[in-house]
C-alpha cells in the first residue's frame, strides 16, 4: 500500500492534547502511526514538515456552495478547491439551493458532484421542505442517505410551533439541527447592525434584539423538547451570553462564529464607504459584540469557527448598498485570518491547540463525522500549517469563483501550506491538485 | 477665486468648515446674479451635466436646472422612472454611457444610502449627492445654513433645533454636521421612534419634548413627516403627532424672540407645523428656496468652474 511519511513536524492533536515534534506515516488512506523517529520502507515519500504544525485536517461546518441552481457564483468543484486552498478537508454544505436539498434526489446529486471533488462534502438537509418553514422535510430519509445535520440556514424557522416539532422530531432519529436565528419581523429591511454606524450612514439597521429574540425562544424550546442543537454564526453578546447560560444549565446546545464576527465591526461599512462586501447576515456587530465574541471562542461558550463562506458573482455585489446580497465568502481566509490573530498575539488566551480544536476537532464532534484527530487507524485527513507564511489576500487569485470579502488586500501571517485528504495530497503551497475526472458510465 | 479641491459633494460629514464657508461666499455673489434682470453668466458654458433622479423631486431638481440654465452649462435630466432602471441597466451602467458622452457631473438623487459614493467611487465625472435614501442631502444643509447666516449674521454659537422625523432625514444628517462645523450648537426632538437609533455619533442630543428642546433657541427646523411611518408603526396617527409634536406659536414660546422657523419642504401644514407658524414673518421657509438656486450654482461654479480656469 501507498505510504507517505511526514516528518519533523510540530504535531498537534487538540482532541488528546498532543502536542509535540513527530512523524506521522500515512499507509493508503488512513493514518498509520504518530510518532518521533518512525521508520518507513525505503523509497516512501516523504514530505519535510521541519518548521510546519502538523494538524488534523480542517472542517469548515458552515459553507454555501450554491450547487445545484446557482453555480455561477459557486459549484461544488469550486467551493471544493477553495477549501482545498484554505486548508479544509472538509466542509458541510448548506441545503439553500434550487432546487433546495431537501429530498434525498438533490441530496445524492450533491455527493455525486462530491466524489470528484478535492475535499469531503458532508450534506446538510433543510429541515423545511422548500426552506418553507411549513412543513418538515424528510429528515429521517435524508439522514439515511447521508446528511450530517438540518438547517434552513439562510431563514429561520419562524413559527415556533413547527421548530418545537422539529426538535421533538430530530430527538427520535438522534439529528443533528443547525437554526440561522433572526426574527423577521425585527430585522426587516436591515441592511447592518443597527446601532451608532447604521445612524450615521443613514443605513436601516437590524439590532441585536433580531438575533437574541429568536435564540431565547429555540433555548427555551430545547430545554422543553430536548433534543440537539447547534447555533449557526452567534453575533450578538446577549447570544453568547445565553448560550453560557444555557451550556451550565445542561441544555445541548454548541455554537460556532466567524472570523469576520470575530475581526470586524459595523465600522468596516464605514471605513470601506460601503462597500457591499461588508454586508452580510447576521452583520457585523458592534465593538463590544465583537469582544464577547472572543470571551466565549475562549472560555468554550463558542465550539467552533466556520466561514459561512457565501460566494456570489462580482455583478451581483457591484451595485447600491441596499441592491446587494448578504453574504462574505470565506473558505480562501479564515485560517490565515485566525493564524494571523495569533501571531499579533492581540488576543491573550488564544493559542494554535485552542484554535485548531474550533477549526477541526470541535465540528467533527458536534456532526459526528471522522476527523478531527490524529488517531491511528482513522482517516489520513491533515492540515499542514505554516505560521510564518506571508499572505495578501487577493479574491482575483481564488480557487473560488467569487471574490466577495472585506478583507481584500490585508497582509496576513500564516497560511496552510499543504491539505491531505485521505493519504493524497491536495494543495501544496497554494496550488490545488487537480483530480482526473471520474467516469461514470 | 479658489477652487474645492475634491472631485464630489457627496455628505457635509466629509466637507471642512473652510469648504462650507467657501461655498457660502461664493453663494453670495452668486445670489446677485440672480437678482440681475439677466440672469446669465456664461462660466460653464459648453459644460455638460447630468440631473439623475430615481426618486421624485420637485424644488431640488428645479434648482438644480435652474443654476445650470443659470451659469450657461448643458444639461439633461433623467427620472428614475423612464430611465434604464426599468430595464434592468445597473446605475454603474447607465452613467458611464452617460459619461462617455462627455458628462463632466452627475447630479443623482437615489433611494438607497451611499448610492452617490457608490457612484463616485466608479465614475470620473463629478458627482453632487442630490439626496441619497436616508444619508445625507448636502446641498439642502448647504443652503439651509446660507439662509440661517443670512438672517442671523453669523452661525457660531446659535441653538439650532431640528424637530420630527430625524431617523429617516437626510436632510437632518446634513444639517447636524453642517451646523456643528460651523459652531452652531444642534439638539433634535421628537419622538423615540423618530430618533435614529444611537446618536453617539452625531454628538448632538434628543429630547422627548419639543417645549423642552427649544428653549432659547435661536432657529427651529421642522422635518416632513411621512405618512408611510405611522403604516409601519412608529407612530399612531398623524393628528396625535400634530397634537405633541407639531411646532405652533405655543409650542415654540419659550424660544428666542427672533426664531427663525424653517422647513425643507414640502410641508404637511398643520402636522409638523401650523400655517400661522410656516407663514409668520419668522419664517424662512421661501428664502431656503432662493438660496438653494445660488448655493448650487456656487458648487457648480466650484466644481467645474474653478478647476478648469486654473
Amino acid at each position: 500500500m501507498k505510504k507517505l511519511l511526514i516528518k519533523s513536524g510540530r504535531v498537534i492533536d487538540p482532541s488528546r492534547d498532543y502536542d509535540q515534534e513527530a512523524d506521522l506515516l500515512i499507509s493508503g488512506a488512513l493514518i498509520e502511526a504518530v510518532g518521533k523517529g518512525l521508520k518507513a520502507p525505503a523509497g516512501t515519500e516523504t514530505i519535510d514538515a521541519a518548521g510546519l504544525i502538523v494538524s488534523p485536517g480542517l472542517i469548515d461546518m458552515h459553507v454555501h456552495l450554491r450547487d445545484p441552481g446557482f453555480e455561477y457564483k459557486e459549484d461544488i468543484l469550486s467551493g471544493a478547491r477553495a477549501a482545498a486552498a484554505g486548508g479544509f478537508t472538509a466542509v458541510a454544505a448548506m441545503a439553500n439551493t434550487n432546487p433546495v436539498a431537501d429530498d434525498l434526489s438533490v441530496i445524492g446529486y450533491v455527493k455525486e458532484r462530491a466524489s470528484q471533488a478535492a475535499v469531503r462534502i458532508y450534506p446538510c438537509g433543510a429541515l423545511t421542505k422548500g426552506l418553507e418553514g411549513q412543513e418538515l422535510a424528510e429528515l429521517g430519509r435524508m439522514q439515511i442517505g447521508g446528511v450530517v445535520a438540518f438547517s434552513d440556514d439562510g431563514r429561520p424557522v419562524d413559527s415556533a410551533s413547527l421548530m418545537r416539532n422539529a426538535l421533538q422530531y430530530a430527538k427520535g432519529i438522534d439529528a443533528l439541527i443547525i437554526l440561522h436565528e433572526e426574527d423577521l419581523s425585527l430585522s426587516a429591511g436591515g441592511m447592518m447592525h443597527e446601532g451608532s454606524v447604521s445612524s450615521l450612514l443613514g443605513l436601516r439597521g437590524t439590532a441585536a434584539a433580531a438575533e437574541e429574540v429568536m435564540l431565547a425562544r429555540d433555548l427555551l424550546l430545547l430545554k422543553h423538547s430536548g433534543g440537539r442543537l447547534h447555533l449557526a454564526h452567534l453575533s450578538t453578546a446577549g447570544s453568547v451570553e445565553m448560550v453560557r447560560q444555557a451550556k451550565a444549565a445542561g441544555l445541548n446546545v454548541t455554537a460556532e462564529v466567524t472570523p469576520h464576527h470575530l475581526l470586524l465591526t459595523d465600522r468596516a461599512v464605514k471605513n470601506l464607504g460601503y462597500s457591499t462586501n461588508t454586508k452580510v447576515n447576521p452583520p457585523l456587530r458592534s465593538e463590544l459584540d465583537r469582544q464577547a465574541l472572543w470571551e466565549g471562542l475562549l472560555d468554550g461558550t463558542i465550539d467552533a469557527i466556520a466561514s459561512d463562506h457565501a460566494p456570489h458573482h462580482p455583478d451581483d455585489k457591484d451595485v447600491e448598498y441596499d441592491f446587494a446580497p448578504f453574504g462574505i465568502a470565506g473558505l480562501e481566509t479564515t485560517l490565515s485570518l485566525m493564524l494571523n490573530e495569533l501571531s499579533a498575539k492581540r488576543i491573550k488566551k488564544l493559542n494554535l491547540p485552542l484554535l485548531l480544536e474550533k477549526l477541526s476537532t470541535a465540528p467533527a464532534r458536534i456532526l459526528r463525522i471522522s476527523g478531527g484527530n490524529l488517531r491511528p487507524g482513522n482517516p489520513a485527513d491533515l492540515t499542514l500549517i505554516d505560521l510564518k507564511q506571508q499572505v495578501s489576500v487577493n479574491p482575483d487569485a481564488w480557487y473560488s469563483k467569487a471574490s466577495n470579502t472585506p478583507f481584500a488586500g490585508h497582509r496576513l501571517t500564516g497560511a496552510a501550506a499543504y491539505t491531505i485528504v485521505a493519504g493524497e495530497v491536495v494543495m501544496k503551497r497554494g496550488v490545488v491538485t487537480e483530480k482526473e475526472p471520474v467516469l461514470h458510465g | 477665486m479658489q477652487a474645492l479641491r475634491r472631485k464630489d459633494i457627496l455628505g457635509l460629514e466629509e466637507i471642512s468648515a473652510e469648504e462650507i464657508t467657501l461655498i457660502l461666499e461664493t453663494a453670495r455673489s452668486m445670489r446677485e446674479i440672480m437678482q440681475r434682470k439677466i440672469k446669465k453668466v456664461p462660466t460653464l458654458r459648453g459644460r455638460a451635466i447630468l440631473n439623475l433622479f430615481y426618486e421624485p423631486s420637485t424644488r431640488t431638481k428645479a434648482s438644480f436646472e435652474l443654476a445650470q440654465k443659470y451659469m450657461s452649462a448643458d444639461s439633461v435630466s433623467v427620472a428614475g422612472a423612464s430611465s434604464s432602471l426599468v430595464k434592468g441597466e445597473t446605475l454603474k451602467d447607465t452613467v458611464r454611457n452617460v459619461e462617455v458622452m462627455g458628462v463632466e457631473c452627475v447630479i443623482m438623487r437615489h433611494p438607497v444610502s451611499g448610492a452617490a459614493h457608490y457612484l463616485a467611487q466608479n465614475i470620473n465625472a463629478s458627482v453632487i449627492n442630490a439626496g441619497d435614501g436616508m444619508h445625507e442631502h448636502p446641498t439642502q444643509g448647504l443652503l439651509d445654513l446660507f439662509t440661517i447666516l443670512d438672517k442671523k449674521g453669523h452661525l457660531e454659537g446659535l441653538k439650532v433645533v431640528i424637530v420630527g422625523d430625524v431617523r429617516h432625514s437626510r436632510v437632518a444628517r446634513s444639517n447636524i454636521w453642517g451646523l456643528q462645523k460651523m459652531g452652531a450648537k444642534v439638539v433634535l426632538a421628537g419622538p423615540p421612534t423618530l430618533m435614529p437609533p444611537d446618536l453617539e455619533g452625531f454628538g448632538v442630543k434628543a429630547y422627548d419634548r419639543v417645549e423642552e428642546a427649544v428653549e432659547n433657541a435661536d432657529v427651529v427646523m421642522a422635518l416632513r413627516l411621512q405618512k408611510e411611518r405611522q403604516d409601519s408603526g412608529l407612530f399612531p396617527s398623524l393628528r396625535e403627532y400634530a397634537e405633541i409634536y407639531g411646532l405652533t406659536e405655543q409650542r415654540v414660546a419659550g424660544a428666542k424672540e427672533d426664531l427663525l422657523i424653517m422647513h425643507p419642504g414640502p410641508i404637511n401644514r398643520g402636522v409638523e407645523i401650523s400655517s400661522s407658524l410656516a407663514d409668520s414673518p419668522r419664517s424662512a421657509v421661501l428664502d431656503q428656496v432662493t438660496g438653494g438656486v445660488a448655493v448650487r450654482m456656487a458648487l457648480l461654479y466650484l466644481l467645474l468652474g474653478g478647476i478648469k480656469e486654473e
